[in-house]
């Protein structure tokens, strides 16, 4: 198949971008997107021009490293999809496809595609963890969770990281993100038991970095490869507000 | 006052919230005074120029007009703090932009709709509020202020309906984003009770906003139609 591409071209975080056409013969329909962007790199390498620069790394759905804004919405037509699982299979022979980087005033473009989103390690850092060194791991019995906490949780923490939820909220609010790490451990006992000063923290570093309000559109949860739930953000919510009025109980 | 507004961006939505579900909650008291202009004609009169009287005149409710007043400009001042902080975190935008397929119109333009509400309060109090504290009404059969009268006749001009019509509609709108909202924003988490807020918030929407439309139309068609 033969397609059209308009790609956001940008030399680096300081400078004026601009989207700039290509055109492919021979893409099969078979091809992730991710390889069809490398054929496009391949030619252009060929021909002496600086390669198209964008993230990627398992190319499996499941570290959150690659994400495009393609055709209007964040990781492109399908939904629950991360960037590296669609195919060229969902595009039309002869389709133009725009692709830009997830943009989001807390993500700044590092050069063409590449976005630096170390400012959701920060919030993480914040408190996206357990303070208590365990050791080796503990016997698994020895905290009794039904199967259905476990689950919930787990619809939780499998967010990756990914920023679909940024780049598609027209408030360039994080709270899908922050909320889906504070309520994983919010739904575990060992996570409950700092979640008040956890949910603190996270917030005033996601206000830090510069991220918008939540106004409830709900655009993030059907743009999400994993999913997640905007329940999630009812969660912190709750836990937020819970801990402003009692105090993050330490 | 700033530190205070600028305490969180979670805190703003609470404010938010707040006022805004207050500001519902007068709605739903609002029309159930206003039923009483579906009374027969006489009844009507009498009943509704009394309840004026006891609505403006009534210390506690009084104080209730107060707070009433004030969260109406907290929320109009949060939303546009919001609003210009939001642009900023928004972060210029794409060149081809197909996100409006994935929410509500009226969830993306809560701001263009509390405009037309805001509008539309200005012209309201004008017209009834400023007019019933002071302007020369005239009096009913038991000497009060006969602000029946001046409702009837207001609504006597097809133009002033459909405006009336516009502004609820935009109401309408609002509420259905907004009640819901902020449910979730004070964390309405467990999904049970998220859903039945959201058929509580949808209903009373539907009430609030069926209701309003209503009164105007009925108003005409009976008093100035047959």
């Amino acid at each position: 198949m033969k397609i059209k591409l308009k790609i956001w071209r940008q030399i680096n975080a300081e400078s004026k971008g601009k989207l700039v056409d290509y055109s492919l013969d021979n893409v099969e329909e078979d091809m992730s997107f991710l390889e069809m962007l490398d054929l496009l790199n391949e030619e252009l390498i060929l021909k002496g021009e600086r390669p198209v620069e964008f993230d990627h790394d398992c190319r499996e759905g499941i570290c959150g490293t690659c994400g495009l804004f393609i055709n209007g919405r964040a990781h492109g037509p399908l939904a629950g999809t991360s960037t590296c699982q669609l195919h060229m299979r969902s595009f039309k022979d002869g389709e133009t496809i725009y692709i830009e980087p997830f943009r989001g005033g807390a993500f700044n473009v590092i050069r063409d595609l590449k976005i630096d989103r170390s400012s959701f390690d920060r919030i993480m850092s914040k408190g996206g963890y357990i303070s208590t060194p365990v050791g080796d791991a503990p016997e698994a019995n020895a905290v009794p969770i039904t199967h259905d906490q476990a689950e919930s949780a787990f619809d939780s923490a499998a967010c990756i990281g990914c920023g679909a939820c940024v780049a598609t909220c027209k408030n360039g609010s994080a709270a899908l993100f922050t909320s889906a790490k504070i309520t994983h451990l919010a739904k575990l006992p060992q996570g409950k038991v700092e979640s008040r000063a956890r949910v603190l923290k996270m917030v005033e570093q996601m206000d830090e970095e510069g991220f918008g309000h939540c106004t409830n559109t709900l655009a993030c949860q059907v743009e999400c490869p994993q999913e997640i739930s905007v329940s999630n953000i009812d969660r912190m919510n709750w836990e937020y507000n819970k801990a402003k009025i009692l105090g993050k109980g330490d | 006052m700033s530190t205070f507004l600028e305490n969180s961006t979670l805190f703003r939505k609470v404010l938010m919230a707040l006022t805004g579900l207050f500001l519902s909650v007068f709605l739903i008291v609002h029309l159930a005074g206003n039923l009483q202009l579906l009374l027969p004609p006489d009844q009507a009169s009498i009943q509704f120029n009394q309840y004026s009287k006891f609505m403006t005149s009534n210390l506690l409710i009084k104080i209730v007009s107060y707070v009433l007043y004030l969260s109406i400009i907290l929320h109009a001042v949060l939303s546009l703090i919001i609003t210009l902080k939001n642009k900023k975190s928004a972060g210029g935008g794409y060149a081809y932009d197909k996100r409006a397929k994935v929410s509500n119109w009226y969830s993306r333009n809560m701001g263009i709709l509390g405009t037309i509400i805001l509008l539309f309060l200005i012209v309201h109090m004008k017209d009834f509020w400023y007019e019933y504290k002071f302007g020369s009404l005239p009096m009913d059969a038991e000497g009060n202020k006969d602000l029946f009268s001046i409702v009837v006749s207001a609504f006597g001009e097809p133009l002033y309906v459909v405006g009336y019509i516009i502004a609820f509609v935009a109401l309408g709108y609002h509420l259905l984003h907004g009640i819901f909202s902020a449910f979730k924003t004070f964390g309405a988490y467990p999904s049970r009770i998220s859903s039945l807020l959201y058929f509580i918030s949808t209903g009373l929407t539907i009430l609030l906003t069926v209701g309003f439309i209503f009164i105007p139309i009925f108003i005409y068609l009976k008093y100035h139609i047959a």
